[in-house]
């Protein structure tokens, strides 16, 4: 049982720090990039707008398909190596 | 083959092939009516939630108030895909395991109360019908254009519409009706959207085609509309002029709120395993974004489009303004509907359309002998009306009616049955009447959809904005209460019945509040003590943003009341602990 439960709260653990780290990206790609860090980045162009812009209407729309396709397969693979796969 | 007749056609057809899906898959038992029996596979099931979830708001409304707004009303774009990244980290798998058809299930079961749960249902009620209101708006608006009518009748026509197809099929009819019209609605977008794009910059790809250099011109075509734009007296296109707070927090809340739409989460029920909910909201907003990442294109197309067609001359050069007996036929029969109107302020027969509220572009005005914008274009007829703009043939215009019509009637319909389910599961069978039979409850599921698609109807007659608008105050009321409550019933042990029910409450009473001051008392218009302009918002935090607020006293107020309050029993800490691995997760299962 404890040994059960350590692993328990490892695994869960383990997805915690996944969350915690696509989240950081996650608020990067839109609040950061896309709004708040936009007046910094102005300097790199992009068809004939900044960056910003740029995250804003189609960059964190793509990031945020890598990162839940990410968090799927690394979460899956999680899953095994403690065990708590699906049967 | 004149517009009107292949309108009919194509709409017709489209509608047939989804009353034909509804009536083969007919529900028979309960399980089936709300979750299609627990074995969609995620690539289908996120086709279906991509068309539960993409409404009248991003099909027809959304592009329409980028290409007015610009830049600022990128919070639409980011909100609405960034939402999926939380629901799939942060709840999907976790509701998955739990396994029960509905979200007060899940409320009423990990705070073991019934507060809670009936709570719950009210939250998802007020949630849902607001969101049905502005689908009704963007039903209405397709309606009268293409059954050329006033948008009153058309809105008439569309509940009816909705009414019959939503009761006619349960969760399964739904689920294969909407891949359907996913399928009808991203045809429908993209198609002129590419075409549009090939014309204006060369590029099939409209995303590409955005940031592409103009076929005539040879500048990019952001640079092209910020020019023109700016000679029209509007600001830059791609310039931030919104408050960065208000923006951000704009976004957040639709971001959150998207994660705690019930009738999204009830999708992810549907899924057979844990790992598919994960799969499955990857795959849905693959779906999603097909549309997201082309709607800045159509967004910023179609103003463009529009500016040329009004200034033929040249914009805001000297006679350079639209001659108005020449106008395009598709302004006339816009201007039936009363969505585009002209008014010649001047007298001169042109139609001069320019920003008449900028003071430091006035004097320019006055020398040209403006005497005040002339066109009024309502930003929800931009998409539907995009084709036509572009001289598009017939049949790509068809085939966007029954797109906007696509996108409405399935989100309205998933909706319906939220509501639905929400009344005859959680309140009746859960609390009013445990022993009713299985008949008497898809009986009340019906009764409790017509009900609410009466109300929707009738408060949709005057809107509190455009359908996303509306929408995204729906987001709003999510996002202070479902999600808080559901993120936090799964990542802490120690929130208990109290701390969710003072939440939620707080989160909703809050939220309802800021609303109805400045938008009427239950969008009753006229009722509102505020006008809804900058000036008047609170730290100039407008009615759509304030979710954020909302959902973080939710937090804290359930934090607070549960620190001080009993600990949750040691067989919801356990249950807690059981949805968070995800072996051992079943098929949805009844109480």
């Amino acid at each position: 049982m404890s040994e059960n439960s350590a692993s328990a709260s490892d695994y869960w653990k383990a997805n915690l720090r996944l969350v915690r780290n696509c989240l950081i990206i996650w608020f990067l790609a839109s609040f950061g990039f896309g709004i708040l860090l936009r007046p910094l980045l102005s300097g790199i162009r992009i068809g004939g707008t900044d960056v910003g812009f740029w995250f804003a209407q189609q960059g964190s729309i793509l990031i945020f398909l890598a990162l839940i396709f990410y968090y799927a397969w690394r979460m899956n693979r999680i899953d095994r190596r403690f065990g708590v796969e699906e049967n | 083959m004149d517009q009107q007749t292949l309108i009919y056609l194509v709409v017709g057809a489209s509608f047939a092939l989804y009353l034909g899906i509804a009536v083969w898959a007919r529900a028979g038992t309960t399980g089936e009516f709300y979750t299609a029996g627990g074995g969609v596979p995620p690539v289908t099931n996120g086709m279906a939630t991509a068309a539960d979830w993409m409404s009248a708001a991003s099909f027809i409304s959304m592009a329409g108030l980028i290409a007015f707004v610009g830049y600022d009303n990128s919070t639409y774009l980011m909100g609405w895909t960034g939402g999926y990244v939380l629901l799939a980290m942060l709840l999907a798998p976790y509701l998955r395991k739990f396994g029960k058809f509905t979200v007060p299930d899940f409320i009423g079961d990990r705070f073991y109360s019934q507060t809670a749960r009936l709570v719950g249902v009210v939250c998802l009620v007020v949630i849902s019908v607001t969101y049905v209101i502005g689908q009704m708006t963007g039903v209405g608006v397709t309606f009268a254009r293409f059954l050329q009518v006033s948008t009153t009748t058309g809105l008439f026509i569309g509940s009816a519409v909705v009414f019959a197809y939503a009761v006619l099929g349960g969760m399964k009819g739904i689920t294969y009706t909407q891949v359907a019209q996913y399928c009808v609605l991203i045809t429908a977008y993209t198609i002129p959207a590419i075409f549009i794009s090939l014309q204006l910059t060369g590029n099939p790809l409209p995303p590409l085609g955005l940031f592409s250099d103009t076929v005539q011109e040879g500048v990019p075509i952001l640079q092209r509309l910020d020019q023109v734009v700016t000679d029209l007296g509007f600001g830059a296109y791609t310039a931030h002029r919104d408050s960065t707070l208000n923006m951000v927090l704009f976004t957040m809340s639709l971001m959150i709120g998207t994660a705690g739409l019930p009738h999204v989460i009830i999708r992810f029920f549907t899924v057979p395993k844990v790992s598919d909910a994960r799969w499955s909201a990857g795959w849905a907003l693959v779906f999603i974004a097909l549309l997201y990442l082309t709607a800045p294109a159509v967004g910023a197309m179609a103003r463009l489009n529009l500016i040329n067609t009004v200034w033929p001359g040249g914009a805001g050069a000297p006679n350079g303004a639209l001659v108005y007996e020449q106008r395009p036929d598709w302004m006339r029969t816009w201007e039936t509907t009363g969505l585009l109107r002209f008014e010649d302020r001047n007298n001169d027969g042109r139609i001069q359309y320019y920003n008449d509220r900028n003071p430091a572009f006035a004097d320019q005005a006055r020398q040209q002998g403006w005497q005040g914008n002339e066109l009024t274009v309502n930003a929800d007829i931009l998409v539907l009306a995009n084709p036509e703009i572009a001289n598009l043939p017939g049949w790509v215009i068809a085939l966007v009616a029954a797109g906007g019509l696509a996108a409405a009637l399935s989100t309205a319909a998933g909706l319906l049955l939220a509501i639905s389910s929400a009344i005859s599961h959680d309140l009746i069978k859960g609390a009013l009447k445990p022993d009713i039979s299985e008949r008497g409850e898809l009986l009340a599921a019906r009764i409790s959809m017509a009900a609410a698609i009466a109300l929707a109807t009738w408060l949709g007659l005057n809107p509190p904005g455009f359908a996303a608008q509306t929408v995204a105050l729906a987001f709003g009321l999510a996002a202070a209460t479902i999600f808080p409550v559901l993120m936090m019933g799964i990542f802490s042990k120690r929130i208990n019945n109290s701390g969710a029910v003072a939440g939620m409450l707080a989160g909703l009473l809050f939220t309802t509040i800021y609303i109805f001051v400045y938008k009427g008392w239950f969008f009753i218009p006229g009722t509102n003590q505020f006008p809804d302009t900058a000036a008047y918002w609170v730290f100039g935090i407008s009615p759509t943003s304030v979710g954020t607020i909302g959902a973080l006293l939710n937090f804290g107020v359930a934090y607070a009341v549960s620190r001080v309050t009993q600990a949750p029993p040691a067989e919801i800490q356990r249950m807690v602990e059981s949805i968070r691995i995800p072996r051992g997760a079943g098929a949805a299962v009844e109480h």
